[in-house]
């Protein structure tokens, strides 16, 4: 169908410039290979369950960068667990921001 | 959240599968619903069975329920109930089941400690399908280990033992593995087909070592005292039926190594000790594992068992006292099993700090230190006492080997840990050591050895570490710590003369994180230089080495005393034995153990490493002695800051003279 195979041009254009821009890496095509007919929404799945725990993870940070002092120990803890899951799934960009994050909590840099 | 699903129906008691690795039984912790999930899909696409978990309490009763329904457990290190390590300590004491850490977190610290800790290998997140479908490597690896303990039991060589591959750390123990490996590959590859079907129909079935039964198995023990324990009366009074001589055997190594794990390092000492706590955590936790103990390990060790034990808490007794120092920092890190509450004692102050760690280790034990903590307090107080003098030069010998062969029964798994933990603990444990060779000097170092290395055998050491040292100390601290009450540390010498028969008999298992067996291995062959000083350090470092040069090395464990000194600890396994004749000389000279002290403090170093290399062998064989100083500078570091450690703990061993237990001499 037409209407189909034009979704799923875009969604693959979509995809592809995910790539491109560094959102995903090498991982994700390993999640994508775990797909497979037995589990046709392995991936789906898999993201939304990310996106869960990532969306809590990152109130509990917010919550701890609204205190002051910033206690750099918890946010440090919480990034790690943000970056894990992230690569995870390949969210190569979210993990390097994290690792950033982290440089920044070792520093005790509040501002960054 | 705690989730529980499994995937497939179990495959009750079956060793390996016609497919393997197809069907291999996993078990996943990880707080990480994505990772979670991910490693699940992962595994079932390599067609292994897989149950998942995001709690570690669930986790530890799903595999307490479920005996022998896992082949693998896969584990976070960052958790939020519980730490991945204690985890992975407890899998290993309870079920001796191969644990693969994973972690985001690719630091060689926290990789280091998975591997002291006893992790058959660390996985980095994210994790690859490819490095998944490689695990099972490990579970046909501890398997071949086992079968080839049991039916080697005693007998030096154990050449089959597979060397592990780490995929991402590989510390010292490939530079060890190395060496050794030839001769054992080749033995593996043509047992490998064998053992594999054989495994499973030769492997017994695992004893579940429960709470009843190990309060039994501390009672019988307590009743005869820890030098007497001799599996096989053990066994007698314990009256169980369908409990067999080498399932006692091992579990005692096991729990000798944890006692002198308990009175073994302090933690509290500087910067070094951090490293080197670390390894001996590694080595401590496995023994606090030990309370699983899984019989095979110990049967596989327990060969070495009674004696060895007898010797490594000798050993470790002795030691302690002379290694105060050492002894203490490594107490802290037995806590979980007090088992090296000897060491502790000199320490004291230091081991305060020690055992408060010790303490919370043993806590981690489930039921079983609680109950054995009053039984080894009073056992550790009585062998410490008797041990007191720390110029058991005998008993320390007798900890060496014993602790050697301790380490070396220990599964591989804890080789890792043993080259790290090795240096760090008490290498009493090697109880292992064939008494005969060491007698006091090696059962300090196995004792200290021990520590470490073995988890299971921890148990071993200990009751030669009650004997060899009055550490009473440890017991006082660790409340939780259940062990903490032996005091072995401290006196190894004690144990000499008994611990030498079972040092040669038993194959010590090597310490499951490099325990310091191998250290006795290691300073077995440093004896050969006559450095009586070192002695004690090889004696407290043992615990790494004495895993490899168990087999016969009791004699070596001796020697590794004097070796300490000797950073030559380059010594294959086969010089262990000479040098264990040699040691023994020397030690029975140094009967007084006027080992120079200050030299200890500074060989230890070198033997350090050797033990450490020595563990990383995990097989008191021969082999391991060529192994036995390869390369783990590493541990010989750590050794040397715990010694440096413990020497200003403790009063001045130069009487111990332990195997290598240079508590005396190390400067604190």
């Amino acid at each position: 169908m037409e209407r189909n195979s034009q979704l799923h041009r875009q969604v693959a254009l979509m995809r592809q410039s995910l790539f491109d821009q560094g959102y995903l890496d090498e991982q994700f095509v390993q999640l994508e290979e775990l797909q497979d007919d037995a589990n046709p929404n392995f991936v789906e799945e898999v993201v939304t369950l990310y996106y869960r725990d990532s969306a809590r993870l990152i109130a509990s940070i917010e919550q701890a960068l609204d205190k002051s002092p910033l206690d750099f120990n918890k946010l440090d803890s919480y990034m790690h667990q943000f970056k894990g899951s992230s690569s995870s799934i390949g969210g190569r960009k979210v993990k390097a921001e994290c690792a950033q994050f982290r440089e920044y909590c070792r520093a005790g840099n509040g501002e960054g | 959240m705690s989730t529980l699903t499994s995937s497939c129906s179990w495959k009750a008691g079956d060793g390996v599968s016609d497919q393997f690795p197809a069907g291999l039984r996993v078990l996943v912790v990880d707080d990480d619903p994505t990772c979670l999930r991910i490693l699940e899909k992962m595994l079932k696409t390599c067609q292994y069975q897989v149950t998942t978990c995001s709690r570690s309490d669930v986790a530890l009763s799903t595999l307490r329920d479920n005996k022998n329904g896992f082949d693998i457990v896969l584990s976070d290190v960052h958790m939020p109930d519980m730490d991945g390590f204690k985890l992975l300590e407890h899998i290993g004491l309870e079920m001796d089941l191969p644990v693969i850490m994973m972690s985001a977190d690719d630091g060689k610290q926290v990789v280091m400690k998975g591997v002291t800790h006893g992790a058959c290998d660390y996985l980095i997140k994210p994790i690859r399908i490819e490095a998944l479908k490689n695990i099972w490597q490990h579970v046909v690896r501890k398997r071949k280990n086992e079968w080839k303990e049991l039916e080697q039991c005693g007998s030096v060589e154990d050449g089959d033992r597979p060397q592990k591959h780490l995929e991402d750390v590989d510390y010292s123990s490939t530079a060890n593995e190395g060496s050794w490996k030839s001769g054992k590959r080749r033995k593996e590859e043509e047992d490998d087909a064998e053992e594999r079907d054989d495994s499973s129909t030769l492997k017994k079935p695992r004893v579940v070592w429960s709470v009843e039964l190990h309060q039994q198995f501390v009672s019988a023990v307590n009743q005869l005292g820890i030098d007497k324990a001799v599996p096989k009366k053990i066994l007698e009074l314990m009256n169980v039926p369908g409990l067999t001589r080498e399932n006692v055997a091992s579990h005692l190594q096991k729990y000798r190594l944890y006692l002198r794990r308990l009175s073994g390092v302090p933690q509290h000492q500087a910067g070094v000790n951090s490293s080197f706590i670390g390894t001996q955590d590694a080595g401590f936790g496995a023994i606090s594992s030990l309370n699983g103990y899984e019989i095979q390990a110990l049967a596989a060790t327990g060969q070495l068992a009674p004696q060895s034990l007898a010797t490594l808490q000798a050993a470790g007794l002795g030691r302690s006292a002379g290694k105060s120092g050492i002894s203490i920092p490594m107490l802290d890190q037995r806590n979980l099993f007090s088992f090296d509450n000897p060491k502790l004692r000199f320490g004291e102050g230091q081991s305060q700090q020690n055992l408060g760690t010790n303490s919370k280790q043993a806590n981690l034990l489930h039921g079983i230190p609680t109950t054995m903590e009053p039984k080894q307090l009073v056992n550790l107080q009585q062998s410490a006492q008797s041990f007191g003098s720390m110029s058991m030069p005998v008993h320390t010998h007798g900890a060496q080997s014993s602790s050697l062969l301790m380490p070396m029964g220990q599964p591989q798994a804890r080789r890792h840990v043993i080259s790290e933990s090795g240096s760090s603990r008490p290498p009493v444990l090697q109880a292992n050591m064939g008494q005969s060779i060491m007698s006091t000097g090696l059962v300090g170092q196995a004792l200290g050895r021990s520590g470490t290395a073995e988890n299971g055998r921890g148990l071993g050491h200990n009751a030669i570490l009650q004997t060899s040292s009055a550490m009473n100390f440890p017991m006082n601290q660790v409340s939780d710590a259940p062990v903490s009450s032996f005091p072995i540390q401290s006196t190894f010498p004690t144990s000499k003369g008994g611990y030498p028969e079972d040092v040669n008999s038993s194959i010590i298992k090597g310490p499951g994180g490099g325990m310091p067996s191998y250290d006795i291995l290691h300073d077995l062959q440093q004896i050969r230089s006559n450095d009586w000083e070192f002695q004690n350090v090889g004696v407290t470092f043992d615990t790494s080495q004495p895993g490899n040069s168990v087999q016969g090395n009791i004699d070596t464990s001796g020697l590794l005393l004097v070796h300490q000194g000797l950073s030559s600890g380059q010594s294959s396994n086969g010089h262990n034995r000479n040098i264990s004749a040699a040691g023994k000389s020397l030690l029975s000279a140094d009967g007084n153990r006027q080992v120079t002290t200050p030299n200890v403090g500074q060989p230890p170093t070198s033997l350090v490493d050797n033990p450490v290399q020595i563990k990383t062998e995990g097989f008191p064989d021969m082999s391991y002695q060529a192994v036995l100083y390869p390369e783990h500078y590493s541990q010989e570091d750590i050794m040397n800051a715990f010694l440096k450690q413990q020497q200003g703990i403790g009063p001045p061993d130069s009487e111990f003279e332990f195997d290598g237990f240079s508590v005396n001499n190390i400067p604190v």
